[in-house]
């Protein structure tokens, strides 16, 4: 299971560098969306994806029984998650303004405040 | 007792936040709540960097999960110092704030805000965790994309778009190091990853996630060539935001920077110390030419933050005792004159209704207060003696020059004549220049507030500056002490972890 999806949080980056390098705010945000799903993604599989091994300590033991599944990386993508679902949130009420400001939505239209 | 000395100037701001709500409807409770909190924070602070200074490391299990199944709140004397001087240039700017930030911004909830940003940037200072101190960026960014995009104007939509995806995109690189990490060695304790990775033979896979974590405070704190958004955002919100944001958030990630490098990645420090030297000196170079290339006073200051990182990040490149004494010194009088330079800016900005160069002319003569003010500051960036700069700079060249890095060291100090001149310019267009006599006043905004809420905090930086100048001797003994601290990770970690055993290097 890990290989594969060792390759998909690839692709997700690879696929969310790309969008961030095309020319339109509504892809910088898909981008931005992208690459922080493959963040948490990769966090997620840090724990190891094991199927039915919860990590419960049955009764009389004092530890779990290995191998489990460790749950401390699923409760940090799950704050991981939370703050990106209000910044994206943020993000799109931003981009959305900035695009009603400056009427465009091509990147290279916001060329304002640049050097 | 000791560990509210470590958790107040977490506290006090939540409380502040939680108050400011409550009073959502009356602009004197912002103000005046704003104000007080702000100012209440800095004196827990200041306590405690007195207890740290007496006990070296103070620490907080939270919740009584010892480390490092729970998390820790650790104070040494860098964090403290860090949390000291933020909390009083949170103070400052506050008083500030009063005369320059107008009903609609208060309306939209400023001062929580703003205390909401305080309490990351403090909380980012005294986490011991790593995960934890992701959540504490997470907060001070939130607060601060508000506070940058709150005015809805073309400028700081467009500066705030960048500033947003950039930073955004830095925090899903941290989280990646982060994971990596814990896929790895299964502990974000950063005192435990720190024994973890110094009782392993082979630590060269962490070289992998220490870059990813260099990439993402690195464009935090605005090292090349990660700091393009800087310069196209800071000068767009009020000139009291860009100030805190000025002094404060770049500096989270420099902070950032030296925790996880004296602390966590010793083993492997090595490796990527060529690295860092690199960046140091293409971010000093790139900033200041920057800056001399500009003519709009905000803008030159935002490049002069790059440059002056720079200088701080030369000293955790150097990684000798008195290399990082000049950088944490460096930090504190980097942190007070960039917070009062961009509060002079605003000053200027309410007096002539612009701070682009070629329109601000003749202030030496209708403001000759303002240009004995902006002198101080300015100057004392330069590194002209006996302003702080001086000393800062002095050291860290004196540090280069002892481990024989001839060539850093000269880039520095050419460095340092070329922020002298793009200083001089602001002065010589701004300050000196005669006023023509057909000068227009171009769309002066209506003033918030009296003036002196403005000149009030300006001052008071100003004078620290010179006293940190003339009277530095305690300053630079407590930086020393806290570079001693910084360079035995050992004791950082003896401290979070008391229960293991001591590893032998």
């Amino acid at each position: 299971m890990e290989p594969l999806i060792a390759v998909l949080i690839g692709v997700l980056f690879a696929a969310g560098v790309y969008s961030l390098l095309r020319r339109s705010i509504v892809k910088l945000v898909i981008g931005v969306v992208l690459i922080s799903q493959a963040a948490n993604l990769l966090v997620f599989t840090s724990g190891s994806l094991l199927a039915g091994r919860p990590a419960l300590v049955q009764a009389g033991a004092t530890a779990p029984e290995a191998p489990f599944g460790d749950p401390l990386p699923q409760a940090m993508v799950l704050t991981a998650i939370v703050i990106g679902f209000g910044l994206t949130a943020f993000l799109l009420a931003l981009v959305c303004r900035a695009h009603e400001a400056v009427g465009d939505d091509d990147i290279n239209a916001f060329d304002n405040t640049d050097t | 007792m000791k560990d509210y000395a470590l958790l107040l100037p977490i506290l006090l701001p939540l409380i502040g936040v939680i108050v400011l709500l409550a009073g959502a409807r009356s602009l004197a409770v912002q103000r005046v709540g704003g104000v007080c909190f702000s100012i209440t924070t800095f004196v827990a602070s200041i306590y405690l960097v007195s207890v740290v200074d007496q006990v070296d490391y103070l620490v907080a299990q939270l919740g009584q999960w010892a480390a490092p199944f729970g998390i820790t709140m650790v104070a040494d004397r860098f964090s403290a110092v860090m949390v000291a001087v933020s909390s009083f240039m949170g103070a400052a700017v506050a008083i500030y704030a009063l005369s320059e930030i107008d009903e609609a911004r208060l309306r939209k909830f400023f001062f929580p805000l703003y205390l909401v940003l305080l309490l990351g940037v403090n909380g980012a200072f005294l986490t011991g965790d790593l995960f934890n101190m992701f959540v504490w960026f997470e907060v001070m960014l939130i607060a601060s994309f508000v506070l940058m995009s709150m005015g809805g104007e073309k400028g700081e939509l467009e500066g705030g778009l960048k500033y947003v995806c950039l930073n955004l995109l830095s925090s899903a690189l941290f989280l990646a190091g982060a994971g990596i990490i814990y896929g790895k060695i299964g502990t974000l304790n950063m005192a435990d990853i720190a024994q973890q990775l110094a009782m392993t033979d082979n630590a060269d896979w962490a070289i992998s996630s220490s870059m990813l974590l260099l990439v993402s405070f690195g464009l935090k704190a605005g090292i090349f060539p990660f700091f393009f958004w800087l310069p196209a955002s800071y000068h767009t919100p009020p000139s009291a935001v860009s100030a805190v944001f000025a002094g404060l958030l770049t500096k989270v990630g420099v902070y950032a920077l030296f925790r996880t490098y004296t602390l966590m990645f010793v083993p492997i420090f090595s490796e990527v110390q060529t690295i860092i030297l690199w960046l140091a000196i293409l971010t000093m170079v790139t900033g200041v030419l920057g800056a001399a290339s500009h003519f709009d006073m905000r803008r030159i200051l935002s490049f002069h933050i790059v440059s002056q990182i720079g200088y701080m990040i030369l000293g955790l490149a150097f990684m000798t005792p008195l290399a990082l004494t000049a950088s944490i010194f460096y930090l504190v009088h980097h942190i007070i004159v960039k917070t009062n330079l961009f509060l002079i800016s605003g000053v200027v900005i309410r007096l002539k209704g612009s701070c682009d160069l070629a329109k601000v002319r003749g202030l030496c003569n209708s403001a000759p207060w303002l240009a004995f003010l902006f002198f101080i500051p300015a100057f004392s960036l330069g590194g002209i003696p006996p302003l702080s700069g001086f000393w800062a700079k002095f050291a860290l060249v004196k540090s280069g020059l002892e481990i024989g890095s001839w060539w850093p060291v000269a880039i520095a100090l050419l460095v340092g004549v070329l922020t002298l001149f793009s200083m001089t310019k602001i002065w010589a267009e701004a300050f000196w220049k005669q006023e023509p006599e057909s000068a227009a006043l171009v769309n002066v905004p209506k003033p918030v507030g009296p003036l002196f809420y403005m000149v009030m905090p300006i001052t008071v930086l100003a004078v620290c500056t010179v006293l940190i100048g003339i009277f530095g001797e305690p300053l630079f003994a407590f930086s020393e002490r806290a570079a001693e601290q910084l360079l035995n990770p050992q004791a950082y970690i003896s401290a979070v972890l008391p229960n293991t055993v001591e590893v032998s290097p």
